[in-house]
């Protein structure tokens, strides 16, 4: 008797599964941007708000201007968990459907999308997170990382370094600490922070945290109480964040010489420090606080409305804020692409060529109602990044501050080492496609 | 030579030359060892009761650090919250025992280990689903925990001690001893010694199984929520802090899976090997070393004594 | 009605010992075989990419596995590990030698796997059951950090991640983003046939015999004359052969690149997972475990959509965890023994249908 149950329904379940799999056609009078996003897991805490900043940006370019150039889009969620596997997942499910552009929001799934971009004609935008090499047009056509790359970023805080200490000649015998997870996310930069203290005579101390350490460090923090550097930077994420603002808070090292990159400066992730991580550093491009037409149109057609998952109080803060950038460089090249190939419903391939003719100086950030929000991008043929400044901004115990002008990063040493990890990367990758595509301009 | 001389001299005149950091290390491995501790008890209150493995016990402790911190983020008052939590921990320890351990009598070991790996699933997903997955600051000052830390400035330089860790170490003896009177004095604690003795004998004597079994779920419940009140103070209290459970597999190797006193110094072998490791070696080896250092000390041990620290003989053991 | 084995004579042992005894099974087997050879043929990508390549990627890891748990009462929590020793010797093997071809390599991966499989084996000597579970988590989480820490395993990569190189057989692309999903789903299953089949062999035979024996009673099959070390370590070595084997093949054949966080401690335990569900002791049981754990959450995460519901991805992923976990319990409890023993009752139940017994 619980045999036959069970066999119906294994049966049962067996025909649900092949009905899901054979999946289902789209019908083609809408735009579709496919979301990756991870609001479960591990990094949940990072994943969240800028999942509901993507949503519901395009969320109320729909309920506003009915879309964009009049065609609705089609925003769906796919959840990723951060986990490598699920986000292929997600890839194979979309990927038939013709999707505009792929966000993955995380380096570990980006790593493993972009082979497969130039294949399934696909682009990739991964805003200032991915392969930095991946910047280099020519090698990598179908993938964008604006506005910045993270050796740009480790540049911009050594800039910022100097300017604290009062030139670049004072960094020379200076100790500067780098507390990073441990992955390729975190160690990317490293080859160009030593290449900077080879060049300015500063010490580099390491500090790698495990995945699994994350929310202890005390062994993290006691080395550095050791090595006293002058200036700790952080490569952090998810749980890392908050736990290590704590652990330098509590080991008394002094806040305003603790600096993070872009991902590591939530309000979540200062918050856990409480009032003691005042004076925490933290890069950012995207604008903080909800002073902002746009952002007022968010709360008026999406949030009010309860279209829109974000907590009232967590509703503008710097991730949510990130997510919007994101999506607003989403929006404008679908834009561009609608003018360059004057179709009205895009798909990958019209906006990798939208993709590539991204300008968004401080006029254009103006007129999409976002006054000094974000950071210019220009994207070009060869740079699929821009290299853009961003700011640095402070933890007052309450809230972020803005504390900087926009910081320029070091071209000059980044190209080098961006243009070599670009051919390396080609070189091992045997058969690399060429470029095919020509470049594409704004009509 | 000059390997030889890192490995074997220089971290023993690093800590004769900076007395202050090698004392501090020394305490943050304790109170690392006693938060360990706290998990392996856990573990090995199951584990001695119904010779089950629970690997839930991680969730557990996220899942009633989680329900703890919800509650209180839902207006109620800082102790009644704690009441309820405890409440839904006895809920829970009942529930598991209907659906999972009362349908699994007498399977083997390794079927019901797997049930916990769905009952982990169970409250992943009904946590998230209920609390949402972004990470909750503990309320440490609602729950009286003491902040800020105790600061000497001795041995050339300064220790300090966190008030907060200090706290964790005087409740986890204080859970240990009640622990220790309750096994020993009370009749449920000699009817459960009873269970981990022999089933068959037990309930021959007309011990309830069941009613042992829900006992000790609880009991491992509320390890797991006051472990889940200190690690959250510590970092958050989020999904993330389910990993930790994997840092109490080495600690339960060393003090044997049945004992208590086993748990505790088992955790504190294992919390101040791993951070004098990672503080003096771990830089020659490129750091990060406290990843799987506590299980090299474990492998080590076990082809020593596999029993364990204070485990029973009677190990399977070829 | 249709399965019935009267009429069915043996004249031989040959036949009568066979795996397959029952000529239904024998023409069951084939039509799966046909099905799975014509599958890419329905031409859904997500099918053959998402779907069946993972879940036998998946099911060889898990024949692995069960090699050493389920027939040898070995558990171990290394899989991830080992399946990623396969993966990184197979990298730095292409990489080294680019000429030789790659689906040597693959197989050549399982041999470094084996190695390393058998050094970590070492403990089974004196500890078994959890204990020797939590020795093996030593060898998943030092190999873990060699991934992340040795940068020559990943030829020096500033992503810290390996990349799959373009590599061709008999002209024909089968690595790298540009060989299509059919190649790749008929390499992965060739590898799969012919592995199950070899390992069928093996524990049918007298290893696989001497394994079972350490399992069931390892003082009585020392009495029997079986050494216990090298029969042990054979499991070791033989179990992470497949895995290595397996970690090769995701990699280069699913994912086209990894960091090392594809092959933690979660990889391990859906492995075990799928053997324990599946069935211990049982190839059969590695099939179906790979099928429920894989694909079951695949369907749940995209059956609403499918049936024309919109439940949030975040609500989706909650249920899928909650009805996977529940779906854990009930099948332990409907059945202890596996998947594998509820198909064999089922079909002991067929043979003698319409009667009860």
């Amino acid at each position: 008797m619980k045999a036959r149950h069970l066999f119906v329904g294994l049966a049962c379940a067996a025909l649900l599964g092949a009905a899901a799999l054979t999946g289902v056609a789209q019908a083609q009078d809408k735009i579709f941007v496919p979301l990756f996003t991870y609001r479960t897991g591990p990094f949940a805490n990072s994943g969240i708000p800028i999942a509901n900043g993507m949503h519901d940006y395009l969320t109320m370019l729909n309920e506003r201007d009915g879309g964009i150039g009049g065609v609705k889009l089609d925003v769906e969620e796919c959840e990723t968990g951060y986990d490598t596997k699920k986000g292929v997942e997600c890839w194979e499910s979309i990927k038939d459907k013709h999707p505009t552009v792929v966000n993955p929001f995380s380096t570990g799934i980006t790593l493993q999308l972009i082979p497969k971009a130039a294949v399934d004609k696909i682009p990739i935008l991964s805003m200032a997170y991915g392969l930095s090499a991946s910047a280099v047009g020519k090698d990598f056509p179908w993938v964008f990382n604006p506005p910045a790359t993270y050796w740009d970023g480790m540049s911009m805080i050594i800039r910022y370094i100097a300017g604290k200490e009062g030139g670049f000649a004072k960094l020379k015998g200076k100790k500067i600490g780098f507390i990073y997870l441990d992955a390729g996310y975190g160690r990317e930069p490293i080859p160009l922070l030593k290449d900077l203290a080879k060049d300015y005579g500063f010490d580099v101390k390491l500090y790698p945290v495990a995945g699994k350490e994350m929310q202890d460090q005390s062994s993290q923090w006691l080395s550095v109480r050791r090595d006293r550097p002058n200036w700790m930077i952080m490569w952090g994420w998810g749980a890392m964040n908050p736990t290590a603002v704590k652990r330098a808070a509590e080991n008394g090292y002094p806040m305003d010489h603790f600096i993070g990159v872009w991902w590591s400066g939530s309000d979540d992730d200062a918050r856990g420090g409480g009032t003691q991580a005042k004076g925490y550093l933290a890069l950012n491009f995207s604008g903080l606080g909800s002073n902002y037409p746009a952002i007022q149109d968010i709360k008026k057609y999406v949030v009010d409305k309860g279209k829109s998952q974000v907590e009232k109080d967590k509703f503008a803060d710097t991730f949510y804020n990130r997510g919007v950038f994101n999506t607003a460089m989403v929006a404008e090249a679908i834009r561009n692409a609608q003018k360059i190939t004057g179709k009205k419903v895009v798909d990958g391939a019209d906006v990798r060529k939208g993709l590539e003719t991204l300008n968004m100086t401080a006029a254009r950030w103006k007129e999409l109602g976002f006054p000094d929000f974000g950071t210019a991008i220009h994207v070009t043929c060869d740079d699929h990044n821009g290299h853009s400044p961003a700011y640095m901004q402070q933890w007052d115990g309450k809230e972020w501050h803005r504390v900087s002008d926009w910081i320029e990063p070091m071209k000059d040493k980044v190209m080098p080492l961006l243009d070599a990890a670009a051919a390396d990367y080609v070189k091992k990758n045997a058969g690399w496609p060429k470029r095919s595509e020509a470049c594409a301009k704004l009509p | 030579m000059h390997m030889l001389y890192m490995i074997f001299i220089d971290p023993f005149m690093q800590m004769a030359q900076a007395p202050d950091l090698f004392a501090q290390t020394l305490w943050d491995g304790l109170v690392a060892g006693v938060l360990y501790a706290l998990i392996a008890l856990g573990f090995v209150l199951i584990f001695k009761a119904s010779g089950v493995f629970n690997f839930a016990q991680g969730i557990m402790v996220v899942f009633a650090a989680l329900t703890l911190v919800g509650l209180h983020d839902a207006g109620l008052n800082a102790f009644l919250a704690l009441a309820l939590t405890i409440g839904v921990m006895f809920i829970l320890a009942f529930t598991v025992e209907r659906a999972v351990l009362r349908p699994l009598v007498n399977q083997p070991d390794i079927i019901l280990f797997m049930a916990t790996f769905g009952i982990t699933y169970v409250l992943i997903g009904f946590g998230e689903y209920v609390f949402g997955g972004d990470p909750k600051v503990m309320p440490t000052d609602a729950f009286y925990l003491p902040k800020g830390a105790i600061t000497y400035h001795t041995l050339g330089g300064m220790v300090q001690f966190q008030k907060l860790d200090i706290a964790a170490a005087i409740v986890a003896s204080i859970m240990v001893a009640g622990l220790a009177v309750f096994f020993s004095k009370t009749r449920i604690g000699r009817a459960l010694r009873a269970v981990a003795d022999s089933h068959e004998a037990a309930l021959s004597v007309g011990i309830s199984l069941e009613q042992i079994w829900v006992i000790v779920w609880f009991a491992a419940g509320l390890v797991a929520l006051v472990t889940g009140i200190f690690w959250g103070a510590r970092s958050d209290v989020s999904f993330a802090l389910e990993v930790i459970a994997l840092k109490a597999l080495p600690v339960l190797i060393l003090g044997g899976f049945t004992s208590v006193p086993g748990a505790i110094v088992g955790g504190l072998i294992i919390g101040l090997g791993e951070k004098l490791f990672e503080f003096y070696w771990g830089p020659l080896m490129g750091g990060g070393t406290d990843a799987w250092f506590a299980y090299v000390i474990a492998l080590v041990f076990l082809l020593f004594r596999p029993q364990g620290l204070f485990g029973e003989k009677i190990i399977e053991r070829i | 009605m249709l399965y019935r084995e009267a009429g069915q004579f043996k004249t031989d042992y040959a036949s009568d010992q066979a795996i397959f005894p029952i000529l239904q099974d024998r023409i069951g087997l084939a039509v799966i075989l046909a099905v799975a050879i014509l599958l890419p043929f329905a031409n859904n990508d997500f099918l053959t990419n998402a779907v069946m390549i993972p879940f036998m990627i998946f099911t060889l890891a898990a024949i692995g596995l069960n090699l050493l748990t389920g027939y040898t009462g070995l558990l171990s929590l290394g899989t991830g590990a080992f399946m990623g020793v396969g993966a990184y010797a197979c990298y730095k093997l292409t990489s080294i030698f680019p000429n030789v071809n790659i689906l040597i390599w693959v197989l050549c991966s399982g041999f470094f796997a084996a190695a390393v499989g058998t050094v970590f084996g070492l403990p089974s000597l004196r500890i078994k059951g959890f204990y020797l579970a939590i020795a093996t988590l030593a060898a998943q989480f030092f190999l873990e950090w060699c991934f992340i820490r040795v940068s020559w395993l990943y030829n020096y990569n500033i992503s810290g991640a390996i990349e799959v190189p373009q590599r061709t057989l008999f002209g024909i692309i089968v690595t790298g983003p540009r060989a299509t999903a059919e190649t790749r789903y008929y390499i992965v299953l060739g590898f799969l046939v012919l592995m199950t089949w070899a390992a069928s062999n093996v524990v049918h035979g007298r290893i696989g015999r001497s394994w079972m024996a350490v399992r069931d009673m390892d003082i009585a099959a020392e009495l029997m004359g079986i050494r216990l070390l090298p029969t042990k370590l054979l499991a070791f070595a033989v179990s992470s052969f497949y895995c290595g084997v397996a970690g090769a093949l995701m990699v280069f054949l699913w994912y086209g690149g990894a960091e090392p966080t594809v092959f933690n401690i979660n990889q391990s335990f859906t492995i075990l997972f799928m053997i324990i569900i599946g069935g211990l002791g049982s190839l059969l049981g590695a099939y179906l475990g790979a099928a429920l754990i894989f694909i079951l959450p695949i369907v749940l995460r995209f059956a609403p959509e499918v049936l024309g519901l919109h439940i949030h991805a975040a609500t989706v992923e909650h249920i899928t965890y909650i009805t996977t976990g529940v779906l854990i319990i009930f099948f332990l409890i409907a059945e202890p023994a596996g998947l594998a023993r509820l198909w064999q009752v089922g079909k002991q139940k067929l043979r003698v249908w319409p009667f009860p017994y």
